[in-house]
């Protein structure tokens, strides 16, 4: 190509020696090779990471999850140990100074007494009875997941004192103890409810994209008409359906399986649609010819390509089980004591006339519209992350 | 047009159809029926049950036929208006139920309007100012208003109202008026109380609103056409107004379809706290003492609210955009 060659003369034919480097006009630095190179989930994670309030939700709810591993250590009290000296006490301010000198975290103990004309028990701090909290301190009873007996707590109240942070309910028992373990409940309820909702709507909106047809549409109508049913009146209808014969903790379950029953439709739509998209894709088609079976194909190679899309929008409707449970509870046709969850401890602040004179009752509602709040967060930063190559 | 709306109406009677029956199934499903509950009932109290007079009673509701033909005979008095009997109150469901039914009916339309009155608005200018203070405490409020329980809301407002201004804030009428037949006054007194349950029913749901409008509006005003209309020198108003909105409201008018579900089951519990005279403290009391017409029919007439909102609905989206109307798929 130097010199122009003699006319007629064949062509002098160059090759390389050299190996080939596709790369070789674009270097790639290492930063981008490792952005290019990382697999969908790390890129999902790098997406995820930068949507600051769903990390910090997610931390939030990571260390709600933990604290339900534990909660038999971190409540002060025993879920059931009742103080009948102490009905109805409000919340005790915990305090550091007194008189201005620094004693350590601790409570002024409680000057009871009863008003002879509203027959109520009207409770006064003293300020001579200072009673410091203590840590990693040995207080009630408790039988760590009904395996073992345990004394061990995080913190206690001091001897012959009391540690009501949150006040005491009827029973004289404390709602800082009963909130900690009710979320045990509270926030399982969600979990297990969504699994169950995420099996039906899997199967049933897989079945209904890849076959398409009449399956199709059978399930499109059902799905309609499993959705203009309206949520509560039909949760309502169902828990009333559960023997009163059943042991709490199979109600417990019932509960759950009433909860995934009624929120698989939103779940199979989706997993409808994008199979729909998704069968007519070439990885299916060569699939196919292969002879995969179409169980194999649906959760081996079609699943996989929006499974992030299923967990932001599970993510999305665990809060409305969580919701769903507590309405439930709270009108007493859920879960039932001995069980506790928040549900059943704003079932007894159903009475306004209560509610007005013991409003610490409702602090339930707190970790309820906290838990809501972090899935909703987590769950919109996740369905962001979802999709990492848009 | 008209096919279309022939077509939906034809869809929506077997949809009925299937509803009533699941309804029946879960009504027919606790153990035991009335007459058992109140037999033991009856028993606990030490009173002797004459069995011929059960006997009398099971023929009398219908109780001794078959299921299906039960349910046969259920159906058709509901086509004619009849929902059956009430084992509990003695008397015909008519009777029992009285205003509560248009009561509820009331309440849920209210509700959406004051949904729509309050998202329209906000929705836009969430859009429009986009990251702005006002979008930033909107979208902040509409968070918290997703995440509170509306019974919650309601128990709140009951302890605010009697803390701060020493009144009952529940009802949905002065007591005077309970049991009066309708008068103007009565109306009024109802439109005075009908305030409280439609904000606390229906914040969740202006809130869910405003963010799909705003998310909705968010990707119109993206669009090429809106930057071509900017630069030929439309009025930021009217370029507004005329497309990027015609086209974000289809899914607002599409929504009533999840929309009215979830007031018409908000409205249940939270009548329930407040203590309303609609359907919702009824059916948890039927549901209770297996009042199965009771319970079957407010379930029935609930479904019946939210097929019909549905309905209404895709009607609405197809005079609104042809392409539904020349295609008649449905909506959802």
């Amino acid at each position: 190509m130097n010199d122009r060659a003699k006319a007629g003369s064949p062509v002098e034919h160059y090759v390389n020696p050299a190996p080939f480097d596709p790369h070789r006009i674009e270097r790639m630095t290492p930063e981008m090779e490792r952005y290019y190179m990382a697999p969908q989930w790390r890129l999902v994670w790098w997406k995820f990471r930068r949507h600051r309030l769903a990390v910090a939700s997610g931390l939030v709810l990571l260390v709600m999850y933990v604290s339900i591993l534990v909660s038999e250590v971190l409540a002060p009290y025993n879920l059931h140990s009742r103080h009948m000296g102490f009905i109805y006490a409000p919340p005790q301010s915990l305090h550091l100074f007194h008189d201005g000198r620094f004693v350590g975290p601790f409570v002024y103990g409680f000057e009871s007494r009863l008003n002879m004309e509203t027959l109520k028990r009207e409770y006064e701090p003293d300020p001579k009875r200072i009673q410091r909290v203590r840590f990693f301190c040995q207080g009630d009873e408790y039988r760590f997941w009904g395996f073992f007996t345990g004394r061990f707590h995080l913190i206690c109240a001091a001897e012959g004192g009391t540690l009501f942070l949150l006040g005491t309910d009827r029973l004289g028992r404390d709602m800082l103890s009963r909130i900690l373990y009710g979320a045990r409940i509270s926030l399982t309820v969600g979990l297990f409810g969504i699994s169950i909702s995420f099996l039906l709507g899997i199967t049933i909106g897989g079945l209904a994209g890849y076959y398409g047809g009449w399956v199709d549409n059978l399930i499109q109508r059902f799905i309609e008409v499993v959705r203009s049913f309206p949520e509560i009146p039909l949760w309502l209808a169902l828990s009333a359906i559960l023997p009163v014969t059943w042991s709490p903790l199979l109600v417990y379950f019932g509960i759950t399986i009433i909860l995934g029953l009624l929120d698989w439709p939103g779940l199979a739509r989706a997993v409808r649609s994008k199979l729909l998209a998704l069968r007519e894709e070439d990885f299916t088609t060569a699939a196919q010819l292969m002879g995969a079976s179409p169980g194999r194909i649906i959760a081996r190679h079609l699943l996989p390509s929006f499974a992030s899309h299923l967990i932001a929008s599970a993510t999305l409707s665990i809060p409305s089980m969580i919701l769903g449970e507590t309405a439930l509870s709270f009108l007493g046709l859920g879960l039932r004591p001995p069980i506790t969850s928040w549900g059943v401890l704003l079932n007894e602040a159903q009475n306004i006339n209560v509610v007005a004179i013991y409003p610490w009752l409702m602090l339930p509602v707190l970790p309820v519209i906290l838990v809501v709040l972090a899935f909703n967060f987590l769950g919109d930063g996740l369905r962001d992350a979802a999709d990492p190559y848009k | 047009m008209l096919a279309y709306t022939a077509r939906r109406i034809l869809i929506m009677v077997p949809t009925l159809l299937a509803i009533s029956l699941i309804i029946f199934v879960i009504i027919q499903m606790p153990p035991g029926d009335y007459l058992e509950t109140y037999i033991t009932e009856l028993q606990s109290q030490g009173e002797a049950v004459d069995p011929e007079k059960i006997e009398a009673l099971r023929r009398q509701y219908g109780l001794d036929r078959p299921l299906y033909e039960q349910y046969f005979l259920w159906v058709l008095g509901l086509l004619q208006g009849e929902m059956g009997y009430s084992f509990e109150h003695q008397l015909p469901v008519n009777d029992v139920v009285g205003d509560r039914l248009w009561l509820s009916f009331l309440v849920a339309f209210s509700t959406i309007l004051f949904t729509y009155a309050v998202s329209f608005p906000i929705g836009i200018y969430s859009a429009i100012r986009q990251y702005s203070f006002g979008d930033y405490a909107f979208s902040l409020l509409g968070f918290l208003g997703l995440a509170t329980p509306n019974f919650l809301l309601a128990l709140v407002l009951l302890y605010l109202a009697n803390v701060y201004f020493g009144t009952s804030i529940g009802g949905l009428m002065d007591e005077a008026f309970i049991d009066q037949p309708w008068s103007w006054a009565k109306f009024l007194s109802v439109l005075e109380h009908l305030w409280v349950p439609v904000v606390v029913i229906g914040t969740s749901g202006t809130a869910g609103m405003i963010r799909r409008l705003r998310a909705n509006l968010l990707d119109e005003l993206q669009r090429q056409y809106v930057m071509t209309g900017r630069a030929k020198g439309l009025p930021p108003g009217r370029l507004l107004l005329k497309y990027p909105l015609r086209m974000a409201l289809n899914p607002f008018i599409a929504d009533i379809g999840s929309l009215l579900p979830q007031v018409v089951s908000g409205a249940a519990i939270v009548s329930i706290v407040l203590n309303l005279p609609t359907t919702g403290p009824m059916l948890i009391e039927a549901l209770r003492s297996q009042d199965m017409y009771l319970a079957g029919s407010f379930l029935m007439f609930l479904a019946l609210l939210t097929v019909i909102g549905v309905f209404l609905s895709d009607l609405l989206l197809a005079v609104l955009d042809p392409r539904i109307r020349l295609e008649g798929g449905a909506t959802k």
